[in-house]
């Protein structure tokens, strides 16, 4: 630099003054220009960015959700509709004062300590998109305390919405499915923000998951300029949602939630089918869930009580549960006798069983000589047994295909399972082994390989009854002309009458129609689920290995219009468990006063219709597996098990199982109950043997089957063991 | 001159050009009030109006004043201003965190607001005084850093860093017109570039590393302390090239912007009028500015050269902080836009300014006529 020393004149001052001044003025003028430049880029270069952000600040989209079509029955009765509701939500993202916020609800809403906890906890570890439940199904009043302060509560959402609403509760479960939020990774994989939009379900199980999206409908949006303080200023612009489509079934709801509440405490199904054109009138298993109680979100107890329930209500047995047919299916053995060129006049001598080689194979009586008709009506093995050994399956089993057992069936219900309807080349492929005369005896009575699902039975019975192919199906206006079955009018005939003489001098004898002008035509079945060992013919003992209870049915006889198809899972037998439920149901459709006269009584009996039974159910759960009560219930238990380990019967099954029937007002016969204890320790004993010993017998019955509704059911249908005196030969002993 | 025979001379020594410019910035202050308030004159844009006809009058009162009356008050005036600030810092009223003002029953007095004026007349007195001689000695620099550190300590103290570094650049500008050697400014650039980074690290807490941090970068908190940034880049970005319309701005009116009719006016401006509003604001303050230059060119003493420059150079750092702070280039900082802000203090300070430089504008032309 220069030296200190220069000596600096006023002009030279000046000059540097004048000097100076210009590049003040030229940096003013430099950033003026920056300025300029800088606004130019805000608000030129990124206008669009700014325009959008600044409307994104001042305009608030809510999201209406779409209102679920309704799901109605044949005759435009709603099975499903949607019911108005109230919530109240946070969204963690606009919180500014958590604690604060918290304070404020607790004042205005009824929370309990419990509930708030959640409400604290899910708050803490929220993600940002998906809105915290605060709470649901408030009355008006409660809602409009909260929405009137909610500008002065950052985060906080009330909101209306629609909660899906069954009005026969459980008994169409099964039927229709449930509804529920839409979980976290189903967001991810759709990305639609309906799904977290507050109170929004989507369909969980059954038909509301399968037609989900024709039901779901189209999002309305509202949109209104808010305040900085999220104060509403004027709605903008509403777009009204775009309801789903209502589904119209073939369903009869009256029928169904009939067939529901005359089921009473059993475990089993009931399908009932319009003989004229494959309409599905009613489907029913029970018991069942209450779908209600998943559309408000069901509770961690409730749930766990359905789950460890031992009559599944979880699953839908109708479609999902498979049986040995036991005696239903020999109205189609016969057919296909028939077919086959048997004829229908000619008599088998039966003394009581039937001889296969060195093994007597019992039957349920002496028939004596015996032909078709009366075989069928009195249900005669040893008739079937001669006739299938004459004739090998192989015959008899296109019929069964062919009449629907086994058959897919193309129907809006997801994870289905179609059972076996086995012949030789299945054998082989299956096991390796070759078929066996004994294999022949036992399918043709409805065990052994053989297993099918009650909706299978029920259309068998319709298309036995009307002598077309029915082709089922649950959707209104579906219906289609379909060809006749492969068997000549006089077979069917034939095989009508030996049902119709089922009901009036055999086995259904006693659940005749009380009507004038109908009577029904039907087959009983029992189905064993175990060996037979000794005396013990699965009639009495642990409920477990009890018989299962069926009967396939038609009506009137002339003409049918009506088929039907019962099972009670372990009801002891067709006749006395699964026949007078048909007998009740299908008179519910000729006479409805007659079959509601005939439930009110029953009713009365089971202590109360569904909804209170199931109430009285939960609650004692509730309070048996409340945290205070549930140190004294184990003290019991273990005081329970102690004295059966002293009288020597050591497992703990048998003594829920002797619980579980207090709790339950089962029908029980005079006799079981008093061998109760002694055929408790021998059915001890074989459960034993069945878990522990490799050449044990395999037991199986629907308990067995997958616990879950949504559970993918196995490839292996479990294999059933027949009505055969010893159980080394059986086919189900070494698979 | 045009005219001179007809035109009075009582109106001919009047400064129209400053005038003119100022209305036009006042009125267009008064027009975005106006729509700040919703559409209404109360409560902004009548008493902006209001005052800056009050405070235009006291410029005019101002500028017949000689000069020489300017220049022999300026040292006792600064001793007074620095008297009050040292008042404030004893009894001040406090307001909003900080102690600002001096209550004086029928006033409220921001003595740091008198100091960006008093600092400007007493070093341009001290520099007037001072020998051309010693103009690179360190008898030039010792007395005018302490007349400048003194009160910007005491300001910065109150606190109000805004208007501490404001009294520090107008007396700083003020040396540097004068004629300090250059080095002692490209040093302290480079010494302050050196600085700066260190201070950050070692010196400053850490709320206000996080200031200057979210300054960098507003939209890492855009609800917290980013908030009057990113709210403003809004404003003005979605204003696009014509604005949204008179009255149409929705970032004010439904109170996204913060302080829109005080500090962040621009914005409120921007986004009703667009860039075109911008440029035009800022078209006048720099027709504005080359006139204040142009004042001090003309001026025949040293005194008023200094003066009239340090007077320009104190209202073009309000502009410029206020303006580079609403566009989210500088850190926010509470310095309001003269004459288009609502508040009263910051206008009385510039119209005093406007007032000495009209005083020194018309000894001009008084001198100009006699030719």
């Amino acid at each position: 630099m220069k030296s200190k020393g220069r000596i600096v004149t006023e002009g030279q001052q000046s000059l540097t003054f004048s000097r100076r001044s210009f590049v003040l003025s030229a940096a003013q003028l430099g950033v003026g220009g920056l300025l300029a430049a800088r606004m130019g880029w805000l608000s030129v270069a990124q206008n669009e960015k700014y325009a959008l952000l600044s409307e994104s600040n001042r305009i608030n989209l809510t999201i209406i959700p779409p209102r679920r079509g309704w799901i109605v029955d044949r005759a435009g009765r709603p099975l499903a509709l949607n019911r108005t509701t109230y919530r109240v939500d946070i969204i963690p993202d606009r919180v500014i004062n958590k604690a604060k916020l918290l304070e404020d609800l607790q004042k205005l809403l009824p929370i309990e300590a419990i509930e708030f906890d959640r409400i604290r906890e899910e708050l803490e570890e929220a993600r940002g998109f998906k809105p915290v439940v605060v709470a649901e199904n408030l009355d008006w009043n409660q809602f409009a305390a909260v929405s009137v302060r909610a500008a002065s509560m950052p985060g906080i959402n009330p909101s209306q919405s629609y909660a899906r609403f069954y009005p026969e509760g459980a008994g169409v479960g099964h039927l229709l499915g449930y509804v529920g939020a839409a979980t976290a990774e189903e967001y991810e994989d759709q990305r639609d923000p309906l799904l977290v939009t507050p109170g929004f379900k989507v369909g969980k199980a059954g038909m509301e998951k399968s037609l989900d999206g024709v039901m779901r409908g189209k999002a309305g949006g509202k949109r209104t300029e808010v305040t900085a303080s999220g104060k509403l200023v004027r709605d903008l612009a509403t777009k009204p949602d775009d309801p789903g489509q209502t589904i119209k079934l073939t369903v009869d709801a009256g029928l169904q939630a009939y067939a529901a509440r005359r089921m009473g405490n059993e475990s089993g199904s009931v399908v009932v089918i319009d003989c004229t054109n494959g309409d599905i009138l009613a489907m029913v298993s029970m018991p069942c869930f209450d779908p209600n109680s998943f559309s408000d979100g069901i509770g961690r107890q409730e749930w766990k009580m359905l789950q460890e329930d031992e009559y599944i209500p979880m699953l839908n047995k109708v479609l999902q549960g498979l049986y040995p047919p036991g005696s239903t299916v020999k109205p189609a053995a016969a057919l296909a006798l028939l077919k086959a060129g048997v004829d229908p006049e000619q008599t088998v001598y039966c003394g009581g069983g039937y001889r296969l080689g060195n093994r007597f194979i019992r039957c349920l009586g002496r028939h004596g000589a015996i032909s078709m008709r009366n075989a069928i009506a009195r249900s005669c093995n040893t008739y079937f047994y001669a006739m299938a050994h004459r004739l090998g399956y192989d015959r008899i089993a296109p019929m069964a295909t062919e009449l629907g057992l086994g058959v897919k069936f193309d129907l809006p219900f997801p994870s289905q399972r179609y059972g076996t309807v086995p012949n030789s080349a299945w054998k082989k492929k299956k096991y390796g082994q070759d078929w066996s005369v004994a294999d022949s005896l036992n399918a043709t009575i409805g065990q052994g390989y053989l297993s099918v699902s009650p909706f299978q039975l029920a259309i068998m019975a319709a298309r036995i009854a009307s002598g077309k192919q029915l082709v089922p199906h649950i959707f209104a206006g579906q219906s289609r002309p379909v060809p006749a079955v492969s068997v000549s009018p006089e077979h069917l005939a034939i095989v009508h009458e030996g049902m119709n003489r089922v009901m009036t001098e055999g086995t259904g004898r006693r659940s005749q129609l009380n009507l004038p002008d109908a009577k029904m035509a039907g087959k009983t079945g029992t189905a064993q689920v175990r060996a037979i060992k000794g005396k013990n013919r699965g009639q009495s003992g642990v409920r477990k290995f009890r018989d299962h209870g069926l009967f396939v049915c038609y009506a009137p006889t002339e003409n049918p219009r009506y088929a039907a198809a019962v099972v009670i899972d372990h009801g002891l037998g067709g006749a006395r468990a699964a026949a007078p439920v048909a007998k009740d149901v299908l008179t519910y459709l000729f006479d409805p006063e007659q079959a509601m006269a005939t439930l009110s009584s029953l009713e009365s009996g089971w202590g109360g219709n569904i909804h209170q039974r199931m109430k009285r159910k939960r609650d004692a759960w509730m309070a048996s597996h409340d945290p205070a009560t549930a140190a004294a219930q184990k003290a019991a238990e273990e005081a329970a098990n102690a004295a059966n380990a002293a009288d020597g019967n050591s497992t703990t099954n048998v003594a829920d199982d002797d619980e579980t029937r207090g709790t339950e007002d089962r029908i029980e016969e005079a006799k079981a109950k008093a061998d109760a204890e002694r055929k408790a320790k021998e059915a001890a004993e074989a459960a034993r043997k069945a878990a522990n010993g490799p050449k044990s017998n395999p037991v199986a019955q629907p308990s067995q089957l997958p616990s879950a509704a949504t559970a993918p059911p196995p490839d292996i249908p479990p294999p059933t063991v027949p009505e055969i005196a010893d159980p080394l030969s059986l086919p189900g002993a070494t698979p | 001159m045009i005219g001179g025979g007809i035109i009075p001379p009582f109106f001919m020594r009047f400064s129209w050009r400053p005038i003119l410019l100022l209305t036009a910035l006042a009125g267009f202050g008064a027009v975005v009030l106006y729509s700040a308030a919703g559409g209404s004159f109360s409560p902004w844009a009548s008493s902006h109006l209001v005052r800056y006809g009050v405070f235009m009058g006291l410029a005019i009162l101002f500028s017949r004043f000689p000069i020489e009356r300017w220049k022999e008050i300026a040292f006792p005036l600064y001793g007074v201003v620095l008297v009050m600030l040292i008042a404030v810092e004893l009894l001040g009223a406090v307001s909003g965190g900080s102690r600002r003002w001096l209550d004086l029953g029928f006033m409220r007095l921001q003595p740091s607001e008198l100091m960006k004026l008093a600092i400007v007349l007493a070093l341009a007195r001290f520099y007037d005084l001072l020998p051309a001689g010693e103009i690179r000695r360190l008898n030039a620099i010792w007395p005018a850093a302490l007349m400048i550190l003194f009160p910007a300590a005491l300001v910065i103290t109150q606190p109000d860093l805004g208007t501490g570094l404001m009294v520090t650049a107008g007396g700083i500008s003020m040396m540097f017109l004068a004629g300090l050697p250059l080095r002692l400014f490209v040093g302290g650039l480079a010494g302050l570039a050196v600085i700066a980074p260190l201070a950050f690290f070692f010196a400053l807490h850490e709320y206000q590393q996080k200031r200057v941090l979210i300054f960098l970068d507003p939209e890492a908190d855009s609800l917290g302390a980013g908030y009057h940034i990113t709210q403003s880049k809004i404003a003005i970005g979605s204003g696009g090239v014509f604005g949204k319309g008179f009255l149409n701005g929705t970032q004010s009116h439904l109170d996204y912007l913060p302080e829109g009719h005080t500090d962040f006016v621009f914005a409120t401006m921007a986004e009703e009028w667009g860039f075109l509003g911008g440029l035009f604001i800022i078209g006048l303050y720099l027709l504005f500015f080359r006139w204040a230059w142009h004042v001090a060119e003309r001026a025949d003493t040293k005194f008023a050269r200094l003066t009239a420059a340090g007077m320009g150079m104190t209202i073009f750092f309000y502009f410029t902080i206020n303006l580079m702070m609403v566009m989210g280039l500088a850190p926010v900082v509470g310095i309001p836009l003269p004459l288009v802000s609502h508040g009263g203090t910051a206008m009385l300070t510039v119209m005093m300014c406007v007032g000495i430089l009209m005083s020194i504008d018309a000894k001009q032309k008084r001198r100009g006529s006699l030719y």
